[in-house]
């Protein structure tokens, strides 16, 4: 029943010269949660309206199954779709919008009577089934825009950006509620977002998009962990990544930032950086405060130049090498503008980035995430 | 201490300046009213209240009131002939004009929405009757109902059918004017359903194609009900234009052939200026009025339930 989706070499173009989308490659697992991410205007509503048939496909295959699906109209590829705006039919009622597609499908009213109402009781929307959209909420619009994707009962659910008109609080329990409910189904999800924290929390794998082009595929932890480029890194991960170019005189190995922060590349990473002009990445949760506790680190003096606490965390920004860095620290530090705060960074949570190319030469290391653990652990 | 000394005159404010400012909201309302309320007064408010007082009387050749008739007026066109004539000729009227009108608008205007390369030509000649004077396209239809000359008795002889009288037989005559209107008023319902077909949510239209729905099927179950109060408002504008058409029946017929085409509006001119019988016209004008009041406020009854205003 569950089937894969295959995008192969898909590319789209409006004007027969620049392409929005290029070359995209990717397979989407059956039952599998999947992601696009990317900044507005990446092309991510694009693929998603490819897939669904809504935009005509330039060049490149896509397949349901083993199935070509390229021609085939939108009703004919079995899936169902939640628009950014819902596309709620306003002189209907909820329940009408709800079977609106049973109907077309000449699904016979007893079974329609009960497929909208497992959806609207699974979603909450049973004393509202009566009610014209107008009289919703937007949370509930949103429900119902879902309770209309499900009673279709189709193995693949499209969603463009579905909770971006929703407040913060709202979004965050959408988020987890939709989770929920593709697990239940056991369907196949293929989900459009421009917010990293939405991709990182809600998808089994995503596909960063930037300019029509596949940044990275992967799961989200291994993204945030190994991120392919400046790009996805600076992406991904709230506050992002500081980056800062940096030279490197290879024969010793010393990288320096514009006199401001020196340090040597361990030798086993010597080779890899050769006749290489780089950047180097930094999260600022790995930013920490000088306390002796680690040993090899690089160790430095910064002057506080504005500071958020929010609560459970403190993030401050300061100057180093002329840029502005940001770090993150746990729990509430009581900073004040021009402080100077003693910092230290572990040689292994350094992030090294080809500056030509913008690929990655060194991620963070491991070793650092285990001592997170085990502290966790304890 | 020095606070309150200095705030008990201010709250003591003379009654004068204190209404003044009171009103000052008001006064500002007002102003920004001031255009309408004196072009509505000059050229609705007064004419019509001096059309009621009119109908209450019989005038002199310059129309001014002679002698008071009190509901004579009224009573005469309820047993006139010719008044009942004019009244059946113009609800034909509306009913040659106002549906078909509106269908033949819809019809193109569900063609011009679509996304074709150079739609924007035909979206510019389906609304051009817009741009063209009711005299001046009444004249071309002048040439076109010509009987010996005009095109459309040409084309019948092509096919070899006998030619008609388009604008003197007293059968054709209100069907050809009726024709030319809906012409005429084309233009305008085009532009006004085109606006409204674009209003839709494209997105809506994306689902149901997910969906399966077949085109016939979005157009009955999207596309009207979303319509609808576009549609209301045109139908509401045409019923009323279509009531006081004037200016071709003027040109084509003249009320003719045996008073077949005399619209209720012409009926009026003729009387008021042609007969100088500024009483009557002035009561025709009135029991116009009030008809067209009548079936808005019906319209508007009954409509309101089909109609789906975001």
């Amino acid at each position: 029943m569950l089937k894969k989706v295959e995008l192969l070499n898909i590319s789209k173009t409006y004007d027969r010269k620049q392409d929005v989308i290029s070359s995209i490659s990717v397979t989407i697992e059956p039952g599998e949660f999947f992601v696009l991410v990317g900044p507005s205007g990446c092309g991510k509503s694009t693929i998603l309206r490819m897939i669904a048939g809504l935009e005509d496909i330039t060049d490149g295959v896509i397949k349901i199954g083993e199935k070509e699906i390229n021609d085939l109209p939108p009703s004919k590829r079995d899936l169902s779709m939640v628009f950014q705006n819902y596309a709620l039919y306003p002189h209907l009622s909820v329940e009408e919008n709800i079977i609106f597609g049973l109907h077309v499908k000449k699904i016979s009213k007893s079974e329609r009577k009960k497929r909208c109402s497992e959806a609207a009781d699974m979603l909450g929307l049973g004393s509202y089934l009566q009610r014209k959209p107008r009289e919703l909420s937007g949370g509930q619009r949103q429900r119902v825009a879902l309770a209309r994707a499900i009673v279709n009962q189709s193995p693949i659910c499209l969603m463009d950006e579905p909770l971006s008109n929703l407040d913060a609080k709202l979004r965050a329990h959408m988020r987890s509620e939709i989770r929920q409910i593709q697990r239940h189904l056991g369907i196949t999800m293929i989900y459009v977002t421009h917010d990293q924290v939405e991709a990182m929390t809600m998808g089994d794998r995503m596909m960063i998009l930037h300019n029509g082009e596949i940044q990275q595929i992967g799961k989200p932890i291994d993204i945030y962990n190994r991120p392919a480029n400046p790009f996805v890194a600076t992406f991904i991960g709230s506050p992002p990544m500081n980056l800062v170019s940096c030279t490197n005189n290879w024969k010793t190995g010393e990288i320096n930032i514009n006199n401001h922060l020196r340090f040597f590349i361990k030798p086993e990473d010597q080779p890899a950086v050769r006749n290489r002009q780089l950047t180097v990445g930094i999260r600022p949760e790995h930013i920490l405060h000088s306390s002796n506790r680690l040993t090899n680190t690089i160790k430095m003096q910064v002057q506080v130049i504005n500071v958020e606490v929010l609560g459970t965390e403190t993030i401050f920004a300061f100057h180093l090498g002329g840029k502005e860095w940001l770090a993150k620290w746990n729990g509430q530090w009581r900073l004040s503008v021009n402080d100077i705060v003693p910092i230290e960074i572990d040689y292994n949570s350094i992030c090294l980035f080809d500056k030509k190319t913008g690929g990655l030469i060194k991620a963070p290391a491991k070793i650092e995430r285990h001592i997170i653990e085990q502290e966790v652990m304890i | 201490m020095k606070l309150a000394l200095h705030d008990t005159p201010n709250l003591s404010l003379n009654p004068k300046t204190s209404l003044w400012k009171q009103t000052q909201k008001a006064r500002v309302a007002f102003l920004y009213l001031l255009p309408s309320i004196l072009l509505f007064s000059v050229f609705i408010f007064y004419p019509m209240f001096k059309t009621i007082y009119l109908s209450f009387f019989l005038t002199d050749q310059q129309g001014e009131a002679a002698l008071f008739v009190g509901l004579d007026n009224y009573q005469d066109l309820l047993t006139s002939q010719s008044f009942h004539k004019s009244i059946k000729a113009t609800l034909l009227f509306v009913l040659y004009t106002v549906p078909a009108g509106i269908i033949i608008a819809l019809f193109l205007a569900l063609m011009a929405n679509e996304k074709l390369r150079g739609i924007g030509f035909f979206r510019v000649i389906y609304s051009s009757t817009m741009g063209i004077s009711v005299a001046a396209s009444s004249v071309v239809w002048l040439f076109l109902f010509h009987p010996s000359t005009g095109m459309f008795n040409r084309v019948l002889n092509l096919f070899g059918i006998a030619e008609i009288q388009w604008l003197l037989d007293p059968d054709w005559a209100l069907f050809s004017v009726s024709v030319s209107t809906i012409w005429l008023n084309l233009g305008f319902s085009f532009l006004i359903i085109l606006g409204g077909l674009q209003n839709i949510d494209e997105h809506l239209y994306e689902s149901a194609r997910i969906d399966g729905a077949s085109y016939w099927y979005q157009l009955r179950r999207i596309t009207i009900p979303m319509l609808s109060p576009t549609l209301f408002f045109i139908i509401t504008i045409s019923l009323i234009n279509s009531f006081q058409t004037f200016g071709q029946i003027d040109i084509l017929t003249k009320g003719g052939p045996s008073e077949s085409t005399n619209l209720i509006v012409y009926s009026i001119y003729k009387d008021a200026f042609i007969n100088y019988q500024f009483g009557t016209a002035s009561a025709q004008a009135v029991v116009l009025f009030i008809c067209v009041l009548l079936l808005t406020i019906l319209q508007f009854k009954l409509g309101e339930k089909k109609v789906h205003y975001q």
